[in-house]
């Protein structure tokens, strides 16, 4: 395990519907936070990277005026975007600007303000993350799309709506403890039942997925800090290292996805790609972040991280394996089902989790007996782009 | 131009692959070919990725399918507010070949079943907009 690169700070906003701020408000809160945790100036950081899916902003080309109002200029800034996997996407840029040797230190920040345009207007920007020419004048939409996988995943392995269910009631239990989720109230059976009208969670979105089987719209900001050995050394007692990098790409059309039973192809191939890099195998994982943008997303994870075997992910559901006292906890910060899911900021938020953890600092969400590893499975649009990160202490 | 036709709603105006339209109009949904490498696509191609040749020709899908998934959408995106609930699915016709499109309202949501034998017509809808649906065989 090679540590030449480290993160060296963290911050986050809260994640809330309606930010009462402009985007360039919303990403100094993150970036404040995560200066102050670096104990670091501006004058530390050498570049900036921004990222976020740029549908929702109506600033053309956020970084440079982001990056002025961080204080961050004259160093050089850019944006990156994966959509919702643009931070991850960002934390891979940075790494090989630091170990190319081209920057010191490299701050990241993604942000998301969803707030300012409709759900049905946003559902029809986020369904333009799929094929415009060839999907979209069916009317497609986020949800439908992993639906796709949902159904022939459980026609095939025997996935119920309560296994569904049961990720949803994972979630909840630490959205309620998770101060920045958006998402705090407890989720219950009930609010499942079919056919009640007070059962919040049951109304079908795109079936076999449910209202409570979708992640929220949010807005919010995440900002991490990379920096090489020497200066990570030198300004943190506790950096966290960026051990294994994975990433990868699949067509964007349904029609040329191979096979809707076995999960996401990139979710795979990122983390084979990630584990090789950081020379572990999946039990070394103590404590874990995936993409649950949808119930089902987090079962599949499960697969293709090797948590589980090829369809056996709903029995880490049943056993409460991913539960915080469980073999390998998932998403013991509510995971973007409670937290929320602000694009841009969503895999930066994912990382700010699991450094926490390796530093045993994630106060009531802590997992036990100090973890060591930790892993961030980020997914952009759906399964377009994957990305696997592996943390260590 | 022409591409606008394409679907309930379409975000494309100008493609190379703007016949598909015409074709669709003339009642038949086809994909492109590499003439060079015999490589087949839907949805169609004007390039082809696998030997670069841009000599492309039309063929004709099969009519026979079998549906790998499929998802009833009770909300829809801006545009599509009038449709809801409506089904969309992959059809996989064997040998690589597979459709993305919405299910016929003829079929009832409660008789659609991963795996059930499925076809595929064009329609046109009452606006003008071309589009292709998938029927029972």
């Amino acid at each position: 395990m090679k540590k030449e690169v480290a993160i060296i700070g963290v911050g986050q906003t809260s994640f809330v519907r309606g930010y009462e701020g402009s985007i360039r408000e919303l990403a100094f809160d993150a970036f404040r936070e995560a200066i102050k945790d670096a104990g670091i100036t501006q004058k530390d950081i050498d570049a900036s990277i921004f990222c976020s899916a740029p549908e929702y902003d109506k600033q053309r080309s956020p970084a440079g005026v982001l990056a002025e109002y961080l204080g961050l200029i004259p160093q050089p800034t850019c944006y990156v975007e994966t959509v919702c996997s643009s931070s991850s996407t960002g934390i891979k840029v940075a790494y090989g600007m630091i170990k190319s040797g081209l920057h010191d230190v490299v701050v990241v920040l993604g942000f998301q303000k969803m707030s300012e345009i409709s759900s049905a207007e946003s559902q029809e920007r986020m369904g333009r993350g799929s094929d415009i020419q060839w999907e979209a004048p069916f009317g497609t939409m986020m949800p439908a799309y992993y639906a796709l996988y949902a159904q022939a995943y459980m026609a095939k392995h025997g996935l119920t709506h309560d296994d569904l269910m049961g990720v949803r009631i994972k979630s909840s239990t630490y959205g309620v403890i998770n101060d920045r989720a958006v998402y705090r109230k407890p989720v219950k059976p009930e609010d499942f039942k079919q056919g009640d009208p007070e059962a919040k969670m049951a109304g079908p979105v795109a079936w076999p997925l449910r209202v409570g089987d979708c992640c929220a719209n949010a807005d919010g900001s995440s900002c991490i800090i990379l920096a090489n050995a020497e200066k990570a050394k030198a300004f943190s007692k506790k950096p966290i290292w960026v051990l294994g990098i994975g990433a990868a790409s699949e067509a964007v059309n349904m029609a040329a996805r191979p096979d809707f039973t076995r999960g996401l192809s990139v979710g795979y191939a990122a983390a084979a790609q990630a584990y090789r890099m950081a020379g572990i195998t999946a039990k070394e994982v103590k404590v874990a972040e995936v993409h649950d943008c949808f119930t089902i997303a987090e079962i599949m994870s499960y697969e293709g991280l090797g948590f589980a075997p090829m369809g056996e992910g709903k029995q880490l559901i049943r056993e409460k394996a991913t539960y915080k006292e469980g073999r390998i906890p998932v998403n013991v910060d509510g995971g973007l089902l409670s937290k929320g899911h602000p694009i841009g900021a969503t895999g930066g938020s994912q990382i700010r989790t699991i450094v926490l953890q390796l530093r045993n600092e994630a106060g009531p969400m802590q997992v036990a007996n100090e973890p060591d590893i930790g892993l961030v499975h980020n997914i952009g649009g759906v399964g377009l782009y994957g990305n696997v990160t592996i943390f260590g202490r | 131009m022409g591409f606008e036709k394409f679907g309930r709603k379409s975000f494309t105006t100008i493609t190379k692959t703007a016949k598909f339209v015409d074709l669709l109009s003339e009642g038949k949904i086809e994909g492109t070919a590499c003439k060079d490498c015999g490589a087949k696509y839907f949805p169609p191609r004007a390039d082809c990725a696998k030997c670069f040749s841009k000599n492309m020709d039309w063929f004709e899908m099969p009519g026979k399918g079998k549906l790998e998934t499929f998802t009833t959408a009770h909300y829809a995106p801006l545009g599509f507010e009038a449709d809801p609930p409506y089904t969309m699915g992959v059809v996989d016709f064997g040998d690589g070949l597979k459709l993305f499109a919405r299910l016929t309202k003829e079929i009832k949501i409660e008789e659609v079943k991963v795996g059930m034998d499925v076809s595929i017509r064009p329609l046109k809808y009452e606006d003008g907009q071309v589009s292709f649906e998938v029927i029972k065989p």
